[in-house]
Formats: C-alpha cells, sequence, structure tokens
C-alpha cells in the first residue's frame, strides 16, 4: 500500500513493454468510445433543446446510431477532384486525425494503480514539457485542414483551411498564454504535478481569468459553435472538407470530437484538478486512490462536452472579423495583463515580502479601480441619436423602410413626395 | 537508442534533399516540415525536450505554416519557370556553401577532439531541463536575449507600420450599410434585398444558369457580373421555357407524390 501516493516524474519511462500496449489501446479505445457517445450525445442534447426526440431507433436510446453512421460513410464512394493533389490529399487526414489522438497521450487518468501486480500511474507517459507537447501536436494538426484545403484543387475546401488554420493559430495563442500562470503557479510544465499541485486548490478558482480565456480558446480551437467559421455552410459550403467523402471525411469527423475530447481532458488536467475527487466527495476514505479517481475525471469530461454540446445548441455563429477581433484585441491583451499580475504576485509571495491577503488586495485594488471606471465610462457614453422620421404611412403604398433606416429629412420628404404622386 | 538516432535522422536528411529537389514549392515547404519535427525528435533524444517541443511550435506550427499560407494564396505552382536570371548563381551557390560547410565542420571537430566533462548532459540538465535553459537565458545571455527580442518587436512593428494603411473614411458599419441599402431604395428604387440566385432546374444548377421570371424571361442580375460579361450564361432550355409558361398559365401543376419527389403532370 506504500504505492499509493502521488506519481512523480520518476515514474514514468519504466513500464514494461505490455504494459504500454495496454495503456496505449486503453487510450486509443477511450478516444473512439467517447467519439462515438458523443456524437449520439450531441444529437440526442441538442434535440431536446429544440424540443425533438433525436436518434432513437438504433440500439438502445438509439446508442448505436453514430456506429451506424460510421459504417455507412464507409461504405460510400471515395472520390477524388480531378485536380486534387492526390498524394497530399490522401495523407491530410491522416495528419489530422494522428495528432488528435497523439494528444491524450500525456493526460493523467488516476493516480498509481496496480495492473497485473505492477505499480504504475494511470498515464501513458508524462516529461518535464508535456503541456507544451499537447500544444506542438495541435500545430502540427493544423497541417491537415491546410493541406486539405489547398489539395482539393477548389476555392471552397482552399479558403476554408486557410480560414481555419489562421482561426487555430490565433486562437492556440490565447490558449498557450492562458496556461503561462498554471505554469507559474505550479512551477512544472509536466501534467502529473500540475495535477499533484491542486491539491488543496483547484487553479480554476485560484486563476479564474486563465480559465475563462482557456476555456473560451478551446472552443475557437476545435473549431466549434459558436467559432464554428471554417464550414460556415453559407459562406464555404463545407470548408477545407467539402470535397471529402467517406472513410477520408470519416477522419476529419473523428479528428474533431477527439480534439474536443483532448481540450476538455487537458482544461480538467491544469484547471479542474485532473483525477481529483470534486469537494463534497474528497471526504470519502479513498476517493484520490487507486481506481476510483477515474469516475471523476471523465465526470468533468463529460461535464466539458456538455457545454460544447450547449454552447453549440444556444449561440449563433460570429462573423469572421468580430471573431478574430474578440482574439487578438480581447483575449490576448487581457491574457498578457493577466500574466504580469500572477507573475507579480508570485514574486511578491515567493520573496515574502508580503502575505497571501495582502497581495491579493494590493492587486485587487487597481483591478476593481479599473473596472469601475470602464464601467462609468460606458455609462457615459451617449447612444448614437436617431433623427426622428416624419414620414407618413400612406394607405395602399408599398412598405415603408423601418425607422431604423434614418434618411435627411430633405430626401426622405423627397421620396414620400414621390410616392404620392405616382399614387395620383 | 541508435534506432531512435538514424531513422530521425535519415528522415530529415531526407526531408532536406526533397526541399531543394521537389518542383512544386508547396512541396518543398512540406519537406521542410518534415525535416523541422525530425530535428525535434533528434533534440528530444538528446535530452533537451524544450527545445525539442518549441521547435516544433515555432518552426513547423508558426514559420511554415506562415510560408504555407504565402504559397498556398499567391499560387506558386508547377508553371514556375527555372530560368535563371542572376548570372554565375550556381558557382557562388556552391563556393559559399562549401565554404559554410568546411567552417561547421572543422569547428565540430575541434568540439568533438577537446569535449569537456562539463559539458555532458547531466551535469548541464542538473536542476532539470527547462530550469537551466531559463538560468543561461536570463543569466548569462540575458543581453543576447533582449537585444533579439528588440530586434523581433521592431521587425513586427515595422511589418505592421508597412503594411498599414490610412482609411479615406470611416469603415462603415452593419448598421450603416444596412441604412444605405433602404436609401437606396427610397430614392433610386433598388431592390434592398440580395440579388436572384442561380437558376434551379432538374438538369442544371451551376452558377451559369440563369433564372427565370414568372414570364419566362431571365432574371437580371442571376448569373454574376464577370461571367455575363465574359458571355459564360448558359442557354436556357426550350422545355424549361415551356415548362415555366404552362405553370404561369395554371396549366401545369406540381404535385408530390407518395414519396415526396416532384412529379409534374
Amino acid at each position: 500500500m506504500i504505492f499509493l501516493r502521488n506519481p512523480t516524474l520518476d515514474d514514468f519511462g519504466i513500464d514494461p513493454w505490455w504494459l504500454i500496449v495496454i495503456k496505449v489501446l486503453g487510450v486509443f479505445v477511450v478516444l473512439v468510445l467517447l467519439t462515438l457517445f458523443s456524437i449520439w450525445a450531441e444529437r440526442r442534447v441538442v434535440a431536446k433543446m429544440q424540443i425533438r426526440v433525436g436518434p432513437n431507433r438504433v440500439g438502445p436510446f438509439g446508442l448505436l446510431q453514430s456506429l451506424m453512421d460510421g459504417i455507412k460513410l464507409a461504405l460510400k464512394e471515395d472520390l477524388v477532384p480531378k485536380n486534387a493533389a492526390r498524394f497530399v490529399f490522401l495523407i491530410a487526414p491522416v495528419i489530422s486525425v494522428t495528432a488528435a489522438f497523439m494528444a491524450l497521450a500525456v493526460i493523467p487518468f488516476g493516480p498509481m494503480v496496480s495492473i497485473f501486480g505492477v505499480w504504475t500511474p494511470l498515464q501513458l507517459t508524462d516529461f518535464s514539457v508535456s503541456v507544451l507537447y499537447v500544444l506542438a501536436i495541435a500545430s502540427v494538426g493544423i497541417y491537415g485542414l491546410v493541406l486539405a484545403g489547398w489539395a482539393s484543387g477548389s476555392t471552397y475546401s482552399l479558403l476554408g483551411g486557410l480560414r481555419s488554420s489562421a482561426q487555430m493559430i490565433s486562437y492556440e495563442i490565447a490558449m498557450g498564454l492562458s496556461f503561462v500562470a498554471v505554469f507559474l503557479y505550479a512551477g512544472t510544465m509536466s501534467t502529473s504535478e500540475i495535477v499533484n499541485a491542486q491539491e488543496k486548490l483547484w487553479y480554476a478558482v485560484l486563476l479564474l481569468p486563465s480559465f475563462v480565456i482557456y476555456t473560451t480558446s478551446m472552443v475557437g480551437e476545435t473549431n466549434r459553435a459558436p467559432f464554428d467559421l471554417p464550414e460556415a455552410e453559407g459562406e464555404l459550403v463545407g470548408g477545407f472538407h467539402t470535397e471529402y467523402s467517406s472513410l477520408k471525411f470519416a477522419l476529419f469527423f473523428l479528428a474533431e470530437y477527439v480534439n474536443m475530447v483532448t481540450v476538455s481532458a487537458l482544461a480538467t488536467t491544469l484547471f479542474l484538478g485532473g483525477w481529483r475527487a470534486p469537494w463534497p466527495f474528497s471526504g470519502i476514505p479513498g476517493a484520490n486512490e487507486g481506481w476510483m479517481p477515474l469516475i471523476w475525471f471523465f465526470g468533468k469530461l463529460l461535464a466539458f462536452i456538455f457545454i460544447f454540446i450547449w454552447l453549440r445548441g444556444t449561440l449563433p455563429r460570429l462573423r469572421y472579423d468580430q471573431f478574430m477581433n474578440f482574439g487578438w484585441k480581447t483575449l490576448i491583451p487581457v491574457s498578457l495583463g493577466w500574466i504580469m499580475v500572477v507573475a507579480v504576485a508570485r514574486t511578491l509571495i515567493q520573496e515574502s515580502v508580503l502575505t497571501n491577503t495582502r497581495t491579493l488586495i494590493i492587486l485587487a485594488a487597481p483591478i476593481a479601480l479599473l473596472l469601475l471606471l470602464s464601467i462609468v465610462v460606458e455609462m457615459r457614453k451617449k447612444e448614437p441619436e436617431i433623427d426622428e422620421l416624419e414620414v407618413e404611412v400612406l394607405a395602399n403604398s408599398f412598405p415603408i423602410p423601418p425607422m431604423s433606416a434614418a434618411l435627411p429629412k430633405t430626401q426622405t420628404k423627397l421620396a414620400v413626395e414621390n410616392v404620392r404622386d405616382s399614387n395620383g | 537508442m541508435d534506432l531512435v538516432f538514424w531513422i530521425p535522422a535519415t528522415l530529415a536528411v531526407a526531408g532536406a534533399l526533397g526541399m531543394v529537389l521537389s518542383k512544386r514549392a508547396v512541396h518543398s515547404a512540406l519537406f521542410v516540415a518534415l525535416s523541422m519535427i525530425n530535428l525535434a525528435v533528434l533534440y528530444l533524444n538528446l535530452s533537451a525536450p524544450f527545445l525539442g517541443m518549441v521547435q516544433i511550435i515555432v518552426y513547423t506550427g508558426a514559420v511554415m505554416m506562415l510560408f504555407l499560407f504565402v504559397l498556398m494564396i499567391v499560387g506558386v505552382d508547377a508553371s514556375d519557370s527555372l530560368k535563371e536570371t542572376i548570372k554565375g548563381q550556381r558557382l557562388a551557390a556552391t563556393l559559399i556553401g562549401g565554404s559554410f560547410v568546411a567552417v561547421i565542420s572543422s569547428m565540430l571537430s575541434s568540439t568533438i577532439t577537446t569535449l569537456q566533462s562539463d559539458l555532458a548532459t547531466e551535469t548541464i540538465n542538473a536542476g532539470g531541463n527547462v530550469q537551466a535553459i531559463a538560468n543561461l537565458i536570463f543569466g548569462r545571455y540575458v543581453l543576447a536575449f533582449e537585444a533579439t527580442s528588440a530586434l523581433l518587436i521592431t521587425a513586427a512593428v515595422g511589418a505592421m507600420v508597412l503594411a498599414h494603411r490610412e482609411r479615406a473614411k470611416p469603415k462603415l458599419t452593419q448598421r450603416e450599410t444596412s441604412k444605405k441599402r433602404f436609401e437606396d431604395y427610397a430614392l433610386a428604387g433598388k431592390h434592398p434585398g440580395p440579388l436572384p440566385a442561380t437558376g434551379v432546374y432538374a438538369r442544371h444548377n451551376a452558377v451559369d444558369t440563369p433564372a427565370l421570371l414568372p414570364d419566362g424571361s431571365i432574371a437580371p442580375n442571376s448569373v454574376p457580373g464577370p461571367m455575363q460579361a465574359r458571355g459564360s450564361v448558359r442557354p436556357v432550355d426550350e422545355y424549361d421555357l415551356q415548362e415555366v409558361k404552362d405553370l404561369s398559365k395554371g396549366e401545369l401543376v406540381i404535385e408530390l407524390d407518395h414519396e415526396g419527389d416532384h412529379e409534374s403532370k
């Protein structure tokens, strides 16, 4: 029982080969099952929100629907456009899906457990910069989209691919910046040690702004609603995967959902204490030992996936320029400012110049002042006045544009007189 | 251990060769990305995980991606002219490249022969790889680091200044464009809605197919302007015209059959 402790970096890289195989297969199976489940959940939950039933025919509660859809997709005709760059067209979905699967290798699912008599952490691997590894893999995954867009030899695909990669690169910056505060507090970039560092307090509480920025940018990073501009049907047909069909399309679909699981798992690990039990349950003896933490981990993960679905069912899609402005002009500057605050607080506490509470007050006061000031400025801003139109609504005349379409007064009168004349 | 060196090393060299030898610019860029990723694996193998990850994030994820963007948008393609514009550039390139190889190999050989014991990985990474790099960057090389960052910031600001464009008029907001649309409608009678869609018939619905008005005439603006100017407007079928005429006279009724398909009688 001496092994019931928090895993450290020394516990990794010493597994026997058969255990590595089991862990790799475990990660793969978990991701595929979660994908099948979340596609089903998405359709059912969105249906519920729209007062429909959703898929309920195949299997109990329609649970096997996504499996059937997958088989149907695989059996469809595999089309390659005439002016596609064949090889690149072929490997693009493979790059996309491989990168998506690889990122989950460093996510801790639980503490030390015994598998066939070998004590090992419930995590495939970990090393000193594993969070950076996730970012690196994500940036390789973007290649899949860009290449798919380019290799299809179609304008819609090219524009969709460029748009989605521009979006993902922009939001990756905000995402990376939101990690910095966590690194500063945990003093490490390894996932298992970050989970260990959250034994007392989750970083979602301690570093709330970072958490908010991360959750916002993870939706942008996965190209999900309300940030699903790459596949804005009205503008780009299907975006980068317009020309894809059959299994290749299925791979992109798989990659999207696996990415959703990965970013949710990362959010759980970095901000919600990873596999650690949430407050009322943490009092149960043995809640953070052995296989029990799997419940807490997957509970938090599924909560994030539900939020993804909820967002999709609720929010309309953003316009592209609004979305980019939001990323570059709001998220990134706010992140940078917040990192400064965290760094100063961290130094003050570490050098023991000030105690925790005093530091908090000193740092919070100017922020509160700034907020107050911005509210005052916002309140003093005058609403732009709309000139009242003196337009008579003529009986039987053509509908007149609404009041908001204000005209200079003289022009309006002219227009109205014209209508009168023509009516006789 | 050897395998972990030879596989990425071979791939890295293959990527470099492929970059030089491939004819399409996009393929060249992809080969560079391949080379970069394999270099990162080599760094990882040499107990420099931080450098390896940053190599992928910065070079593969950002720099090569920018290259790809430019290549794809500009559309540099197989039709690139291979004619040399600078005289004697092959000779100059060979000379400079050769001397570079000579300098590097002489430096490497002198370093290997006089390898110091304090360069062993264990000593360098004693307090952790990331901490060791931080100590060097923010300690011994802080001046070089600051100078580099100043250079990069200058470059970024310079790029922004060069790409900046002064607007003659303030940009119209969504509200203002909407107002403008209804102003045009009130004054000139211009239709405030979107342009008519292209014609959708059972036979074709491509963008060059004009839409038909109830009297069978072609709806203006239903085919994009440039295509009209080019004269590539698809002629309308006689059958389509007849169908529209019959429909408008009420002689033809389109009914839905049991499966929901259209069936004209």
